[in-house]
């Protein structure tokens, strides 16, 4: 690869060299999604935004300004929608005020007049019902297979549990695809900030306190930026099943799946004879989690036989848990053919078999929680197939002082020899 | 098929082998700062060597860069991270961890990987060196490979109270090059993720096209079998003259003892 990049290099001289080594990074080559990314600004309006607390001014006012700025701001191609909660119901009836939550800025192309009007007529009113908010958020964006982001900006806790948004939030996540939920505690109390980091957890998002109108819009603007940039790849579903026998055949590709603590799941995976195999898991974590963990993959044929194993293991605080491995049939082949060739009768049949080999990806984890969930934890599962490495012959050429030391001795010697035998040979010439 | 590029490109190519090319990276204009991190390894922001990386957090993200290294490179981090000046309640423990391109975590052979931030400090700093990436390694082994690596930096342990209080992260690399001969073999692709969507198969899956690239290969005249361009040429050619002197000597010693 390096002389490849330098003959490139010669070709094109050092200015290319610097936009090369730019490239370089896996970004250059995807291929761009068709489907805009889009995020949703949850704001609570509940009567509590009214308190003064964020520099001598009330919260709601500090949210309204901060809304404007980061309307003024979105980047292009941005499809934002708004939406409140607790903003028009003032009245003590918790199953109405408890339903009180609208969009007032579909989700789209952002009118940044409309989008200002409708921020401005916002008076803090009503309950906090959180979970009925996402609820319907998800349901703004649509579930058309691109990234969904919801910004969820409180300054206190859900009032309408049950049910307890954070569930509300782990099943959305499990149900549609791709849905994140960022979150943001105004001035937030202990119980906020432990619902919203659980809120944020149960999607893989942030959690951030807000403590001033800066701090505010940095972080709303930051979240919109990063729903601007969607990942590279959008994981296809995938269903692991309980043995290799029935599992999905993965073509190379990236996967998402679901796993329960302490469940196994198969894939299968065909590779040719001069491939290699690489895959890697991840395994998010997406509720409280005990200390010490692990995650387990595992390449077995299917006989069960193991190939090779990844695996991590950990005990804090962490989003991830990531293994991967490499597997090549290579030497498999190398085998096969040398028993083929001893049994000629069966040679047809054994280089059918070795043709493409099954291998059996397994995927375990040990983990443990105290959070009751029917969900699994989000599996990220990325598979590729590529030319296998060969190992390397041993060194044809030498090298360091031994190396000098022990040729300059053969010479010294074949010199000798060679000055013996001339001797001898001159010698008996002139005899003769 | 190295060889022959060597071949073509001559004179040159020595020339441009002299230089290292992290010292294109070290041009007096470099890559334009990276102010943005990744949330997850797909998301992972790109940087380069030398590259200034200057990033607004809160306490409690999960932050990720990836970068490219080559065989021979021993890539080498630091971080840094200003901690929130108020409403810090205790001790924070932080930690910068490296995974090649299969997400296979990486052991730092030096620097400071996992501190402590007391609960007065300003700030911390993090730091990791990888091992020299090799060109070849067997599957099981788990050795840095050219290739993607992704930098996660984050803190592990915090007081509850502390999550979500901003913070600055600024984060450097940079990618010296190590003993370039020492290795033998090369990895057919580099460790790079194949980011597209994957699809389920119903049957086995189509024969691949390698094969009958390889079989193309094996009909032309391949130079193959010749090693990489390395210093060990140097060493081996080297060897002989030195070789060949000590011979003439060894001769020239026979006739000296004849003489007398």
């Amino acid at each position: 690869m390096i002389h490849k990049r330098l003959s490139i290099l010669v070709a094109t001289g050092l200015i290319g060299a610097t936009s090369l080594l730019g490239a370089a990074p896996a970004h250059a080559d995807e291929t761009e999604n068709s489907e805009p990314p889009t995020v949703e600004l949850v704001l609570d309006v509940s009567g509590s935004m009214k308190a003064a607390d964020i520099d001598g001014e009330t919260r709601i006012a500090v949210a309204k300004r901060a809304f404007n700025k980061v309307v003024d701001a979105l980047p292009e191609n941005t499809q934002l929608g708004i939406r409140v909660l607790g903003a028009t119901y003032a009245g003590k009836n918790k199953k109405i005020a408890c339903q009180d939550t609208q969009q007032i800025v579909p989700v789209g192309p952002v009118n940044a007049v409309q989008a200002k009007n409708a921020i401005a007529t916002l008076k803090p009113t009503g309950h906090t019902p959180i979970g009925l908010a996402l609820k319907k958020a998800a349901e703004d964006l649509g579930d058309n297979g691109s990234t969904r982001r919801i910004v969820l900006i409180t300054d206190g806790e859900d009032t309408c549990t049950p049910p307890d948004p954070c569930d509300v939030a782990r099943d959305l996540a499990a149900q549609g695809t791709h849905l994140v939920v960022d979150t943001l505690g105004l001035t937030p109390d202990e119980k906020t900030r432990k619902q919203l980091v659980c809120i944020s957890t149960a999607t893989g998002g942030t959690y951030a306190a807000a403590n001033s109108e800066a701090e505010l819009t940095d972080r709303v603007k930051q979240l919109v930026d990063r729903a601007a940039v969607p990942p590279p790849v959008q994981p296809a579903v995938v269903t692991g099943t309980a043995d290799c026998t029935n599992a999905p055949l993965l073509a190379p590709g990236v996967y998402t799946d679901r796993e329960k603590i302490s469940e196994h799941r198969y894939y299968r995976v065909a590779v040719q004879a001069d491939q290699e195999l690489r895959a890697s898991v991840s395994i998010a974590l997406d509720r409280a989690i005990n200390p010490d963990y692990g995650v387990l993959l595992k390449a077995a044929t299917k006989d069960g036989r193991e190939l090779v194993r990844g695996l991590d293991a950990g005990s804090g605080r962490t989003d991830v848990l990531s293994a991967g491995l490499r597997w090549s049939a290579d030497e498999q082949k190398a085998d096969a053919k040398a028993s083929a060739e001893a049994a000629d009768n069966d040679a047809t049949e054994a280089a059918e078999d070795t043709d493409a080999t099954e291998v059996c990806l397994i995927v375990a984890n040990s983990f443990a929680s105290n959070v009751v969930s029917a969900n699994g934890m989000p599996v990220e599962l990325s598979i590729d197939l590529v030319d296998a490495s060969h190992v390397p012959d041993a060194p044809g050429l030498g090298r360091g002082f031994l190396f000098l030391l022990v040729l300059a001795i053969a010479g010294l010697l074949a010199g000798i020899l060679a000055g013996w035998v001339t001797r001898y040979w001159v010698a008996t010439w002139r005899e003769n | 098929m190295k060889i022959k590029h060597l071949a073509a490109t001559g004179v040159a190519a020595f020339l441009v082998a002299a230089v290292p090319s992290a010292a294109f990276a070290d041009d007096p204009s470099p890559a334009p700062a990276v102010n943005t991190a990744g949330t997850s390894f797909l998301t992972a922001v790109p940087i380069v060597s030398s590259q200034q990386v200057q990033v607004g957090a809160v306490t409690g993200d999960y932050l990720y860069w990836q970068f490219t290294a080559e065989a021979g490179q021993r890539p080498d981090l630091t971080a840094t991270v200003t901690l929130p000046d108020k409403g810090r309640t205790g001790d924070e423990s932080w930690i910068i961890e490296v995974f090649d391109g299969l997400r296979r975590r990486q052991a730092c052979v030096a620097g400071e990987q996992s501190p402590v931030a007391a609960k007065d400090a300003a700030q911390v700093t993090l730091g990791c060196r990888l091992r020299q990436v090799r060109s070849w390694a067997e599957p099981q082994d788990g050795d840095p490979l050219p290739g993607t690596y992704y930098v996660r930096l984050s803190s592990t342990t915090m007081p509850e109270a502390d999550l979500g209080l901003p913070l600055k992260v600024s984060l450097g690399l940079a990618t010296p090059k190590g003993d370039l001969d020492a290795d033998q073999g090369e990895l057919a692709k580099p460790l790079v993720p194949n980011n597209q969507p994957g699809t389920v198969l119903s049957g086995p899956a189509p024969a691949a096209s390698p094969s009958a690239a390889a079989d193309a290969d094996e009909s032309s005249f391949s130079l193959d079998w010749l090693p990489d361009f390395s210093g060990r040429w140097f060493w081996t050619a080297g060897g002989g003259v030195l070789a060949a002197i000590t011979g003439l000597f060894g001769f020239s010693l026979t006739r000296r003892r004849r003489r007398v």
